[in-house]
């Protein structure tokens, strides 16, 4: 019906019809597949929700006389320097050596793209081509070769709903979960979701243009745990733990409105990513994933204690309700991610379209839709 | 103007006694009940808010505890930096009297009627922007 193309020929004239993943449901029951499939070119997505696997690499440039850096520390953060001589990884959950579970790699990654001075101290062994041992010294996003975002795992398509079946209160990555199933809570943003607008990746693959952090970045892998083959419902949407993404972006282009640290009382460090993918709508078919519903959305029920195994699912409608009937008593749920910032990016990636800023992709390469997610067998060593 | 929070320890004799309206009605104060655990035969508690003139509020305060009334005053509330709020939500998974919760739009709202300052919101958060006010 359509092709990627011909919608962006539309956006360059200004011609292109864009909604938002929310605003295409009411325009999908009035006017049918079909016809809203004619009408609307683009739905965009969004999602601002804790996710763990995230990082930045940076190369600080070199030094006179220069140094192979071993170990790194940002803000007393330690980064992964096992790269080239001035490459590090600094990842989101790493905590801080001296102030524990309060500061950590999310903090860091907030900081710069802040635009903040970070303390960069690196130390070596000193090699023949690489003789200084130390430094000690402050860089922020415009003083550095190359910062850039690259997350492993972000915007799971599903995530199952928390809870605790122990005497005890449990604090997780789920937050802080009640005694006696005395909370649940969940992580989504549901109808405004990207992965769950596109259940089957017919349009989001390698290489697609997104919205990260408040820059446009790239779709760059299948992300960590991509599991494709979780059980679907009727409308194709998997039913718990499914696709993910692995997306990159340069991190001087991003906000802090959009990159957040978060610290989980007594677990860790997070950062909340800001993730928007436009949807080409080709055809009818497309235009029909795009007007799924948080109550044609179903997702699992995890006891996070691990004691008990959960048979219980829930729609996104009823969590977000406020209270769900859980073995015949009310119980408070509580959402992770923000649904009204997921909303406002789905929001701006709209106006980037609908101003010509932003233009559609067509995958270089379709994400898996086989894949297995192993379990680490604890296998006798010899 | 005053407001004054306070939790009131009503001993037995008194529970069956209109001591409020007479309070209510000498002092010239409103009395907002925001919690209470009594019933007509036994000691019991009220959470209330007083507020009117400063010295109207303080003389019903004075007269109720000469009565053999006791309060206990709160003088701390939980405050949160609204511009810095994402409204993830994470605090109404803990908060007891549902005094944070999200609204139809998603947001965050607080309402400090029904706040008991257990202060369990203030590590919930991960932003870290909920505080004690004194």
């Amino acid at each position: 019906m359509k092709t990627v193309a011909e919608i962006n020929e539309k956006i360059k004239s200004g011609k292109a019809v864009v909604v938002t993943a929310e605003e295409i449901i009411g325009i999908a029951e009035e006017k049918g597949y079909e016809e809203a499939a004619e009408m609307i070119d683009v739905v965009t997505t969004g999602t601002f929700g804790p996710m763990c696997s995230s990082g930045v690499f940076i190369n600080f440039g070199h030094t006179s006389p220069p140094i192979k850096m071993q170990t790194v520390t940002l803000n007393d953060v330690p980064a992964y320097a096992g790269l080239a001589a001035v490459d590090a990884y600094i990842g989101a959950t790493e905590l801080s050596q001296s102030r524990g579970m309060e500061y950590g790699g999310g903090h860091v990654i907030e900081e710069l793209v802040a635009g903040r001075d970070v303390e960069l101290k690196a130390k070596a062994h000193g090699t023949d081509c690489y003789p200084r041992k130390e430094v000690e010294t402050t860089i922020n996003k415009d003083n550095v070769n190359q910062i850039y975002m690259y997350n492993p795992r972000n915007a799971y398509q599903n995530y199952p709903a928390a809870t605790n079946s122990t005497e005890k209160t449990i604090y997780t990555y789920m937050g802080t979960l009640l005694p006696k199933f005395g909370n649940i809570t969940y992580s989504t943003a549901g109808e405004l979701s990207p992965l769950l607008n596109d259940p089957y990746y017919r349009t989001i693959g390698l290489g697609t243009r997104i919205f990260l952090g408040g820059a446009q970045g790239y779709v760059s892998w299948q992300g960590t745990q991509h599991n494709p083959e979780q059980k679907r419902g009727e409308n194709g949407v998997p039913m718990s733990l499914s696709g993910t993404l692995a997306v990159t972006g340069d991190l001087r282009d991003m906000s802090d409105r959009y990159v957040k640290a978060a610290v989980y009382d007594k677990y860790g460090i997070s950062l909340f990513v800001g993730i928007g993918i436009p949807i080409p709508i080709l055809d009818a078919e497309m235009l029909k994933f795009t007007a799924v519903k948080n109550s044609e959305i179903v997702t699992a029920l995890a006891d996070k204690s691990g004691k008990e195994k959960m048979t219980e699912s829930f729609t996104y409608e009823q969590l977000q309700s406020g209270s769900v009937e859980f073995r015949g008593n009310r119980v408070k749920t509580a959402p992770l991610s923000s649904i009204s910032r997921a909303r406002e990016i789905a929001e701006l990636l709209k106006e980037w379209i609908e101003k010509g800023e932003f233009l559609l992709t067509e995958p270089v390469a379709a994400l898996p839709l086989e894949n297995k997610v192993n379990k680490l067998d604890i296998r006798e060593m010899k | 103007m005053k407001k004054a929070r306070v939790k009131l320890y009503f001993p037995r004799e008194w529970v069956s006694k209109p001591l409020m309206s007479e309070v209510i009605q000498r002092y010239g104060i409103t009395f907002n009940i925001l919690h209470a655990d009594i019933t007509y035969d036994s000691a019991g508690t009220i959470i209330a808010e007083f507020s009117g003139d400063d010295s109207a509020v303080n003389g019903a305060l004075d007269y109720i505890d000469s009565l053999g009334v006791s309060y206990k005053l709160y003088n701390k509330s939980i405050i949160r930096k609204e511009d810095e709020c994402i409204d993830c939500g994470a605090c109404t998974a803990v908060c007891p009297s549902e005094a944070l919760t999200m609204d139809e739009n998603n947001k965050l709202q607080f309402d400090k009627e029904k706040c008991l300052v257990c202060e369990l919101c203030i590590k919930a958060c991960p932003l870290g922007i909920i505080s004690i006010e004194f």
